[in-house]
């Protein structure tokens, strides 16, 4: 039994943002971070393996500095990690990825009782697609948004946020589940974690090792094999700058309030 | 020369990071105002192998070096140097001793307490009489059959009312002066140990600091640590280890302040521009830099040296020296630059500047460490 | 690679929108789409269709009708009572590969979203997540990034006139680049749209009443669905409706002194409008308020008439979830704080003592009034 999880390294858009003066990110100069809600996934893989003992294997696709995210995944529990890296997957939009990483999914091996995790989405892109599109790749349920997981025998039960309220969904292994922030607080790095954690084994998957797979077909992959395009890129205006009050007292309210009034919001 | 950190240290810096943003950066300020021990947070840190971290695997911890120690202190006192002393006096004043003097048998049972057991340790040196002279200490411990009987009391004891575990330093012979210090492994449950005064401090409010008191104090023969007569040389031993994690707590409140002060000077604004404009905040800023450089270099070479096994009195003061007073100094600054703000319980810096100044007296005062750096200088 | 994607481009045709439904009610935000759909369609000169999925929800057709809809397709079956990815997938995969419609949108709710990307994997084509803007005609295009772009002129002018892509705008990296996406090479051009941002248009009787329904025969059985869901629950709790509400007031890490007063006085402050309370990320993450009442680029966008942020210093994100607010007012203690570029009115001051005054003053200004 595995728990097998999708991970992205993203640039860390809550600090400073850089972009280039043709409006495209600056990634160079951004700090990257594991994408927030595949730390979720991440912690659901290893209370799984808390529960059962079962293998966590972690899979990313980026350039060769992701491995660093992935020792620390490694630090946190995970027990494997494979790196997929290749020219040739560059440029890849979400449909792209997830030919590639459900390929990726496969050369791990998805056996009849396991679970492939993601997060809900990054926070790089927000599209919150790739999870869905690997599992209509591997041909498994999924469930997303999942706020809550039991797992007993191959029957995994699911707690699913929606906007006004939740479904519990019931599905059979193997299956794939996209995690929200509110499903669990992932565990930090443990000491023990750090000081194994490049004793641990990092595969890495370059283009021949997945070209075997049907899905790794030149048409389908990169950008060449990507349905959507970028047409334009481009930084929004700012708003003009508006009025600041004088003080903070009494008569400022009421300045404001009189304001409000003019303009019939009062 | 490297001046890299290894990849291990790195990523204990980035968990520390990320662990002290979390958990410990928003219960600051409460834990300072409220004096309450930090019980959660200290959990956690056992949790997660932070608590004994240079304990080997062997015995239950991580097997981490001591530049990974001094950097989670640092990275911990950046935010709550109470958090940083805690961990500060766990790792270096009751495990740093027990793995260096400690029988297999001490080692197996009271590492294992200190780190899998989520035992809190503490260190047990000074007497109201005897603080940097402990040759004038008056607490006794007499071997009668197969115990000892341990009388006195300790006072400023860090952990003092929540540790478990103590390393203590007792006259077995008061005729041989320092000679006749032996150092013992006492645990709160032993009869006769009991917690006196909880000291009121000007900073560290979380740091519980307790006198503690021995009535007829029953320690076995075993947890005799090392042999009699020993226990002046494994207390200087184990300061020289703990001076590096002042050095580090002391580094880790520079570097708290002067984010702080970047933050601030970056957005107030005077005189229709932010401070950090002026040339004269700049300025503060350069000389904070360099002092806080400095710090981290000579801490972590102290760190560097005692892994690799040499003799690290010399740069264990040198560091504790520059690290403590550059704390206070830059602490200071950081008040003054946030002006009537600084001066109130609105901005961490009043905090970081009270808990700056017990960094220049613990574990070997200022003066204390000039007179180790300039023994080991000019010779005795 | 779906062989019917393999066809020839110019046999997709029309705009389909899908009709959201949760138990027997039509998601709001289908109409916005619907409203949005027939614009498309009246510029490329084709059909809008919706595409309802349920058990008994011929009721809805008029409605859909009423906001654009030419035609509504029809699938009446107890196993699309309750969603399920599987059934609605399928049902919407084979419906699609049958009718070839050009462009298909699905509002970006946690169904669409869970929908939209297995249906865009299996029929083999682009989907762009979370749109904010749609465009097929190149001169709206221009008009649009005349105004929301800082693009040079000249760059705009030079667009190809004859384009007839989907133009596809979301942002991106929270917020601070906008994307405009377009699916060249495969039909159907799918895209989810993010709820609250396109403007519904008028309830239009005629044509609710000229809509033609469609009853699709569908394939179906329960051993298409994979997943068994056991009940579904509404959430007991009242969920904040922020990108319905007049009046937002916003609070973030300025109110972590005290927390519970400083929720209290939004409470207060929102309650003279008639408002809600929503949140920074920051107050979110802190465990201050739920997820729902987050305001911001991983959150809701809003655009009340009045937004109140207070204790918020205005982080790009948060300002991509609210600067189209009629109405701005930012109460913050760092006067360089970036909320106040965005606010028609700053206050810099404690929150604590600002509001309580501020809640006085528009009580009096409203007894005069």
């Amino acid at each position: 039994m595995k728990a097998i999880v999708c991970v992205k390294q993203v640039p860390d858009t809550s600090g400073k943002v850089a972009v280039n003066p043709d409006g495209t990110l600056n990634r160079a100069s951004m700090e990257t971070i594991t994408n927030p809600d595949d730390l979720n996934a991440v912690e659901a893989a290893l209370k799984l393996k808390d529960e059962t003992g079962c293998k966590v294997v972690v899979i990313t696709m980026g350039p060769p500095p992701a491995e660093g995210m992935l020792r620390e995944l490694l630090a946190r529990g995970a027990d494997e990690a494979v790196l997929v890296s290749a020219r040739e997957f560059g440029g890849s939009d979400t449909f792209a990825t997830s030919q590639i990483l459900a390929a990726a999914v496969k050369k791990v091996g998805l056996e009849d009782d396991d679970i492939v995790f993601c997060g809900r989405q990054a926070i790089d892109g927000d599209t919150a697609q790739v999870g869905s599109q690997i599992a209509e790749k591997l041909g498994v349920p999924q469930i997303s948004y999942a706020a809550d997981i039991k797992k007993e025998g191959n029957t995994v039960t699911v707690k699913r946020m929606l906007e006004d309220g939740y479904m519990t969904i019931q599905a059979k292994t193997p299956c794939l589940l996209t995690c929200i922030k509110e499903l669990n607080a992932p565990r930090y790095m443990s000491l023990s974690g750090i000081m194994d954690c490049y004793a641990k084994p990092v595969a890495v998957y370059e283009y021949n090792p997945l070209q075997d797979d049907p899905l790794i077909d030149p048409p389908t992959i990169g950008l060449r094999g990507s349905p959507t395009n970028i047409f334009k890129s481009f930084t929004p205006p700012q708003k003009g700058k508006g009025k600041m009050l004088e003080g903070a007292d009494k008569a400022t309210c009421e300045t404001l309030a009189a304001e409000l009034l003019k303009k019939h919001i009062i | 020369m490297d001046f890299q950190l290894t990849r291990e240290q790195q990523l204990v810096r980035q968990m520390m990071r990320d662990f002290t943003e979390n958990e410990v950066k928003p219960i600051a300020a409460e834990t300072d105002k409220t004096s309450t021990y930090p019980r959660d947070t200290i959990e956690k840190l056992f949790d997660i192998g932070v608590m004994g971290m240079i304990v080997p695997e062997q015995y239950g911890g991580a097997g981490a070096d001591d530049t990974c120690s001094a950097i989670a202190i640092e990275e911990l006192s950046k935010q709550c140097a109470s958090t940083g002393d805690i961990l500060a006096t766990h790792n270096g004043l009751c495990c740093g001793p027990i793995m260096a003097n400690g029988t297999e048998e001490q080692k197996q049972k009271y590492l294992r307490m200190l780190t899998k057991g989520h035992k809190v340790g503490a260190f047990a040196l000074t007497e109201p009489d005897a603080g940097s002279d402990a040759a004038k200490g008056t607490c006794v411990a007499e071997l009668q059959g197969d115990h000892y009987v341990l009388n006195g009391s300790k006072i400023f004891i860090t952990n003092g009312y929540v540790a478990d575990v103590f390393v203590v330093f007792a006259m077995t012979d008061r005729s041989k002066g320092t000679k006749g210090i032996s150092a013992f492994i006492v645990e709160s449950s032993f009869p006769g140990f009991s917690v006196g005064k909880h000291e009121e401090k000007l900073g560290l409010h979380g740091s519980p600091t307790a006198e503690i008191v021995f009535t007829d104090c029953i320690v076995p023969k075993e947890n005799l640590l090392g042999a009699e007569g020993k226990g002046f040389k494994i207390a200087m031993q184990t300061l020289d280890g703990g001076r590096i994690g002042i050095a580090a707590q002391a580094l880790g409140i520079a570097e708290g302040a002067m984010e702080e002060s970047i933050k601030f000077a970056k957005t107030r604004e005077q005189f229709g521009r932010p401070i950090a404009k002026f040339q004269n905040t700049q300025f503060v800023f350069a000389d904070m830099h360099v002092a806080i450089e400095a710090a981290r270099l000579l801490t972590y070479k102290a760190a560097a040296v005692k892994a690799s096994g040499a003799r690290f009195t010399l740069e264990a003061a040198t560091a504790k020296l520059f690290a403590s007073e550059a704390a206070m100094k830059i602490t200071t600054k950081a008040v003054q630059i946030h002006g009537g703000y600084g001066y109130t319980k609105d901005y961490p810096v009043e905090r970081m500047m009270r808990d700056a100044k017990i960094t220049e007296i613990y574990e070997g005062t200022s003066e204390i460490q000039r007179v180790v750096i300039s023994g080991n200088i000019l010779g005795k | 690679m779906a062989e019917f994607n393999n066809t020839n481009l110019a046999d997709f045709s029309g705009v389909w929108v899908f009709c959201e439904q949760r138990q027997g009610k039509l998601q709001p935000t289908v109409l916005e789409l619907m409203s949005e759909g027939r614009k498309l369609a009246d510029d490329m000169g084709v059909e809008l269709c919706g595409l309802l999925l349920g058990k008994d929800v011929d009721g809805m057709a008029k409605e859909l009708g009423a906001y654009g809809a030419d035609k509504v397709y029809i699938a009446d079956s107890p196993l699309l009572e309750t969603y399920t990815t599987d059934a609605y997938a399928k049902v919407i995969c084979d419906t699609v590969m049958e009718k070839k419609p050009e462009i298909m949108l699905i509002a970006a709710t946690n169904i669409g979203r869970d929908l939209g990307p297995r249906c865009a994997a299996r029929l083999h084509t682009g989907l762009t997540a979370d749109c904010t803007h749609l465009d097929v005609d190149v001169e709206k295009y221009a008009a649009f990034l005349k105004e929301a772009s800082t693009l040079p002129e000249a760059q705009i002018d030079a667009l190809d006139r004859s384009d007839r892509n989907l133009k596809m705008t979301r942002p991106a990296f929270g917020g601070h680049l906008m994307a405009t996406i377009i699916c060249p090479r495969f039909r159907p051009q799918m895209a989810t749209v993010r709820p609250g941002v396109l403007k519904k248009s008028e309830y239009d009787e005629a044509k609710a009443n000229a809509v033609v329904v469609e009853k699709l025969s569908i394939s179906l059985s329960e051993a298409d669905i994979e997943t068994k869901v056991l009940e579904v629950v509404k959430e007991a709790k009242e969920l904040v409706d922020l990108t319905g509400a007049e009046v937002v007031v916003s609070v973030g890490r300025g109110i972590s002194k005290d927390v519970e007063t400083g929720i209290k006085l939004a409470e207060e402050l929102a309650s003279e409008f008639g408002g809600v309370v929503g949140g920074s990320r920051a107050a979110i993450d802190s465990g201050w308020l739920t997820a729902d009442h987050q305001v911001g680029q991983t959150g809701k966008t809003v655009h009340p008439k009045l937004y109140i942020a207070l204790g918020i210093s205005g982080a790009i994100q948060h300002k991509a979830g609210m600067q189209d607010s009629e109405c701005i007012i930012a109460v913050n203690k760092a006067d360089g704080a970036p909320i106040f570029d965005v606010a028609d009115y700053g206050i810099c001051g404690d929150l604590f003592k600002v509001v309580p005054m501020m809640i006085d003053a528009i009580k009096a200004a409203k007894a005069a009034k």
